[in-house]
């Protein structure tokens, strides 16, 4: 599976629909000793999924997700999206299982998520019935040095596309020292709030998207559990100090400020 | 030589990036050459908003194949907004119109038949034909033309001159119109001169910002960078703004103020109410520096004089002015109580004192900001007046930080459709046509007799289209513009008026826009850096390029085009007897040979263009009129507004290699200096030592306060059409989307409008986001699908719609009711609803 990116690729439904996948298996079947070859690609891709290969809302974890499928093809049947395809043979994702790539055809996050709705088996949670937790992917910000805004430029495509704008993808503003009198936005990702949607991925504006979807495994770090945010643990504190009744003694100061402490804060 | 791994990584992307471009690099393992040194680097402006980014344009065998903004720019140091980054792109759509097609059945011309190549010279025949016969049959009044604030401003300067001068007809008008034209008003009303006195550096210096109706995030991307950055740096600095819906500024904002369609006159009148009543107004800048005025009211919404609210208004189109006393003023304004405007706006009271706080305080410099909010206003002229109003009883205006400032919308809305003049009433450098004086030294500049230039204004943008579809306007020529996408009710006029047998419609453009489509004639256009340009971007700095690349096949410039189809009239054709027998030496001489061959346009031989580093460029009209066209021009141009003798000063300009040599000027630009800051002693060379204020635009220096009171919008929902209907643009396409929707990755970005719904109001109807609807009117109806999320969060009651769509055309939707004194187009305000598809 390669990296999309022309438009013109991406126009084509590459991922293949129920019926071409059914008769595509039928071909195959029809070899001699085929049904062992297609056992063998089910066992090998079932261990990796690649990366851009993103599941339904509501998919979870991946392997009770591939053990809960039967591979119907329902959920791509009422996907009203070209979004959703089936895994073809031959594609890194294991056969007849359903699955996005969000630089060709990002999930639209329908309000009533048709595709949970269709799954018999419970493979796509039915109990997510409001889409914006689902949780298929987590965008990053995979390249610095090519993302237009990281250079100061005011294209923040990522965050205008983004159907959980100023929650999954919020600008964080910052003085750009090279012009000395502009702004730079970062787009930064909130995983608490990003759905994986893969809108900003496929909207990037790069030839190579600077801003991509991954699996959440894939995605995310994990701060070591002997360190904790000193601001964050006293906000969960009601704002409290953890360490409450200290004091803090006045500082010697003239009674007259000089001009040059003028506006300081101890 | 040895290279690092960092720099092995940098060249192979160098390397991706000029095969992407489409260029071969040799010594590929030099990371210098991998830049691409062989490609030709000069200096250009951005293509699309009024914010006038400067870039640098790479060029490599007749293609643009780069673009870099100019880091040494001082408006964007070397940033681009995500418009700006395509730059290069923009001219090589695939479906770029490279000869002239011309509707024709069996052979010939006709009206019904379909697009077939033609030469130039078949084009011209035609289209000459039926310019003459309307003007043997009707008269000048019956030929027109509709330009632009994206022509260069000798494209501007000479079409004007040619429907003015040439054909007698002020039949002229800019696509400025739907977007300035209520701004311009106003700065003639208040100021007696066009343009801001203000400068991009107020974004540095004003402690405060408001925005009235401008959404810069979007619209200003690198102007909003600039706000931004002042508002994180600056200690006490504050953003306060006010829209009829949430857009991408209210991330910022200190105060947001989501107000009731049209209440902004209430707002407005209540600050300055505020400001009296708390006695916080400057008493010594009032009494030196400012009159008092009120307006006629009741002034009817500039829609056909047939329709019943024009007959309902007591004084249409009126916008006399009468002295009033300061105390009259007070009086009037003491109406608008904070009670009443929170009460008219739906704001919450504390917000608007807030703001009017803000204004009143006279330690804060404060620069406010609007664009079409404002502008595209049945009460246009009055809303900005009313700011005017604001910032004038504070003193706080012509200084550094302390500036109301219009922002334009176009690359040249200021430099062309207002400066050269464009508009339909207007002459170069803020000089009309209704005045004799302004008409007199026109006519003695061009050499022409007295008589020449017709007193009366011409068609409006608005007027154009009905007197299109009255069968009174039959020859027509659009050129640099999309206006059967851009302008009001479409269905109702533009379309039938483009589609009118009695009517012969040429539209000049590279590519084929949906006007273009709806013409007879359509014209291959040279775009942008194919030929040479000069912008004039909304902080008055006039900004020049050369002509970097050759257009494609046959297309030609609009100046070319302007000034060639010239050669096809005889002055005899055009000008009756009385005018030739005062310039008896004009006889038997063409159009061409009295406007442009004129001894002053053809003044500059052929020359070689080069820039400082020695690169050679072509010129396509110098080779093919034999003379220096745009500098002969541009110094035909400077003697309206740089002469001694000039009956308006305030606009001077340096000299035409003087801007090559730039990276734009301001003006006025008078002894070698550029202005920043205009009507203050030290800032603006026209204020004497000892005046500390003078608004020269007046004969007695003094700029007016005008009182102006609430008046309801021409449409407003009701139980039938329930729902306000706002239109407007995203960032990511410039206005009807003809350039920016032919790249691929701008169109993949926003591939198609949609209308923004409050989530409740789409529930009440049944609707869910993503779902195909029906937006109605009373005009006409468009299907698009419903977004409830996304950038834009609309208030319940109100829907938002993108204009830059040729798929979904919202025109058809929208009311052709202006503002009766800028004939300005309220695309801010009808009433729709919106129904399942």
């Amino acid at each position: 599976m390669g990296e999309p990116v022309s438009p013109q690729a991406s126009a084509q439904k590459t991922a293949v629909s129920r019926r071409r996948f059914l008769a595509n298996i039928a071909r195959a079947a029809g070899g001699a000793g085929a049904l062992s070859l297609v056992v063998g690609l089910f066992a090998r891709q079932a261990q990796s999924l690649p990366a851009q290969a993103l599941r339904p809302p509501g998919a979870g974890n991946e392997d009770q997700f591939l053990a809960a499928c039967v591979r119907c093809g329902l959920c791509v049947r009422d996907c009203p999206f070209p979004t959703l395809g089936l895994a073809d043979i031959g594609e890194d994702v294991p056969v007849g299982t359903p699955y996005f790539v969000a630089r060709r055809h990002p999930c639209e996050m329908c309000d009533d998520i048709p595709c949970v709705k269709a799954c018999p088996t419970g493979a796509l949670d039915p109990n997510l019935t409001n889409i914006d937790e689902a949780d298929m992917g987590l965008a990053v910000l995979v390249d610095e040095e090519t993302c237009l805004n990281f250079q100061g430029l005011r294209c923040d495509v990522c965050h205008r596309v983004c159907p959980l704008i100023n929650e999954a993808i919020t600008l964080q503003s910052s003085h750009n020292t090279r012009t000395d009198k502009h702004a730079i936005f970062i787009p930064t990702v909130h995983s608490d709030k990003c759905t994986g949607c893969g809108k900003c991925e496929r909207a990037c504006v790069l030839d190579k998207a600077a801003i991509r979807v991954f699996p959440r495994h894939l995605a995310k770090g994990r701060i070591g559990e002997h360190y904790r945010l000193g601001w964050e643990e006293k906000q969960k504190h009601g704002g409290e100090s953890l360490a409450p009744g200290l004091v803090d003694l006045p500082d010697r100061l003239p009674s007259q400020l000089p001009d040059a402490l003028k506006g300081w804060k101890p | 030589m040895s290279i690092t791994r960092r720099d092995f990584i940098k060249t192979q992307a160098a390397l991706a990036a000029a095969t992407a471009a489409g260029t071969t690099l040799s010594g590929t393992t030099d990371a210098k050459a991998a830049i691409g040194d062989d490609i030709r680097w000069d200096k250009g402006v951005c293509r699309f908003c009024g914010t006038g980014c400067g870039v640098l344009v790479g060029t490599k065998q007749g293609r643009v194949v780069a673009t870099q903004g100019d880091p040494d720019a001082p408006v964007n140091k070397g940033l681009n907004c995500i418009k700006g980054y395509f730059l290069s792109k923009i001219m090589y759509g695939q479906d770029r119109l490279t000869m002239p097609l011309l509707r024709k059945k069996n052979g010939v011309f006709d009206k019904d038949g379909t697009f077939e190549e033609v030469s130039w010279d078949e084009a011209f025949d035609v289209m000459a034909a039926k310019w003459k016969e309307a003007l043997k049959k009707k008269g000048p009044t019956s030929v027109g033309m509709f330009g632009s604030g994206q022509w260069t401003v000798w494209e501007g300067y000479a079409a004007a001159k040619f429907m003015k001068a040439g054909l007698r007809t002020n039949n002229i008008d800019p696509n400025a119109r739907h977007c300035m034209a209520s701004a311009v008003g106003a700065f003639m009303r208040a100021f007696g001169i066009d343009e801001p006195m203000g400068c991009y550096d107020d974004l540095e210096h004003a402690d405060a910002f408001v925005l009235w109706g401008a959404n810069m995030a979007e619209m200003h991307p690198i102007l909003w960078s600039r706000l931004t950055d002042t508002r994180l740096t600056k200690p006490g600095c504050e953003v306060h703004v006010l829209s009829t819906f949430e857009h991408r500024c209210f991330e910022l904002a200190d105060n947001d103020i989501i107000f009731t369609p049209q209440s902004d006159l209430a707002i407005l009148n209540y600050i300055a109410n505020y400001i009296i009543e708390n006695k916080a107004y400057d008493q010594d800048f009032v009494e030196k520096h400012v009159n008092f005025t009120k307006t006629a009211t009741d002034i009817g919404y500039g829609l056909r004089p047939e329709h019943p609210l024009q007959k309902a208004a007591k004084n249409p189109n009126k916008g006399k002015l009468t002295k009033i006393t300061f105390d009259e003023y007070a009086a009037s304004v003491a109406d608008y109580t904070l009670e009443k405007a929170s009460e008219m706006s739906g704001v919450p009271a504390e917000k608007l004192e807030r703001l009017a706080k803000l204004y009143a305080d006279p330690n804060k410099k404060i620069a406010s900001y609007w664009t079409m909010g404002f502008n595209q206003h049945t009460r246009g002229v009055w809303v900005n007046g009313l700011l005017y109003n604001v910032h004038l009883l504070m003193g706080k205006i012509s200084e550094p930080g302390n500036s109301p400032f219009s922002l334009t919308g176009q690359p040249s809305a200021c430099g062309t459709a207002r400066e050269v003049g464009t508009f339909a009433h207007r002459l170069p450098a803020d000089l009309v046509v209704m005045k004799e004086p302004h008409r007199d030294f026109a006519e003695k500049t061009w050499n022409l007799p007295k008589g020449t230039i017709p007193p009366k204004p011409g068609f409006h943008a608005v007027l154009q289209h009905r007197m299109l579809k009255d069968g009174k306007l039959n020859a027509y020529w659009v050129q640099c513009t999309n206006n059967m996408q851009a302008a009001p009710n479409m269905n109702e006029e533009g379309y039938p008026g483009y589609r009118n047998p009695d009517n012969f419609i040429t539209v000049s453009d590279p590519y084929p826009t949906v006007t273009a489509m709806a013409a007879d004639l359509i014209l291959p256009t040279a775009m942008w850096m194919e030929k040479e340009g000069a912008y004039g971007n909304a902080e008055r700095r006039t900004q020049f390029w050369r002509q970097q690349v050759d257009a494609p096949g046959e297309a030609k410039s609009d100046i070319w085009q302007v000034v060639e189809f010239s050669k096809r009239f005889k002055i005899e054709e055009v000008w009756p007897e009385e005018l030739l027998a005062q310039k008896p030496e004009h006889r038997g001489k063409t159009v061409y040979d009295v406007l442009f061959a004129n001894g002053v346009v053809n003044k500059f031989p052929v020359q070689q263009i080069t820039d400082n580093a020695g690169n050679v460029y072509n010129n396509s009209e110098s080779k093919d009129f034999g003379f220096y066209l745009q500098k002969g021009i541009f110094e035909e141009y400077r003697l309206f507004n740089s002469a001694p003798n000039i009956p308006k000063k305030g606009h001077e300009m340096a000299d035409f290699e003087t801007y090559h040599n730039s990276r734009g000027l301001r003006w006025p630009v008078i002894g070698g200096k550029e202005t920043l800051w205009r009507f203050r002693e030290g800032y603006d060379p026209h204020v004497k030592s000892g005046e500390s204020v003078k608004f020269y635009g007046k004969p007695d220096g003094r700029a007016n306060i005008i009182f102006a009171p609430f008046e309801p919008a021409a449409e407003s929902p009701d139980a039938e059409y329930d729902l306000w209907l706002s239109t407007g643009r995203v960032l990511e396409h410039w206005h009807s989307g003809s350039m920016t929707r032919r790249v691929p990755e701008l169109y993949r970005a926003y591939p198609d409008a949609k209308l923004y719904m409050h989530p409740e109001d789409a529930k009440a109807r049944g609707l869910k986001r993503g779902q195909e609807v029906k937006v109605q009117t009373r005009r006409g109806e468009v299907a698009t699908r419903v977004e409830t999320r996304g950038r834009n969060k609309v208030p319940k009651g109100l829907v938002y719609m993108p204009w830059f769509d040729a798929g979904q055309l919202v025109n058809k939707l929208t009311l052709d009711a202006t503002d009766p004194l800028s004939k300005e187009t309220d695309f801010k305000k009808c009433a729709c609803r919106v129904v399942r598809a």
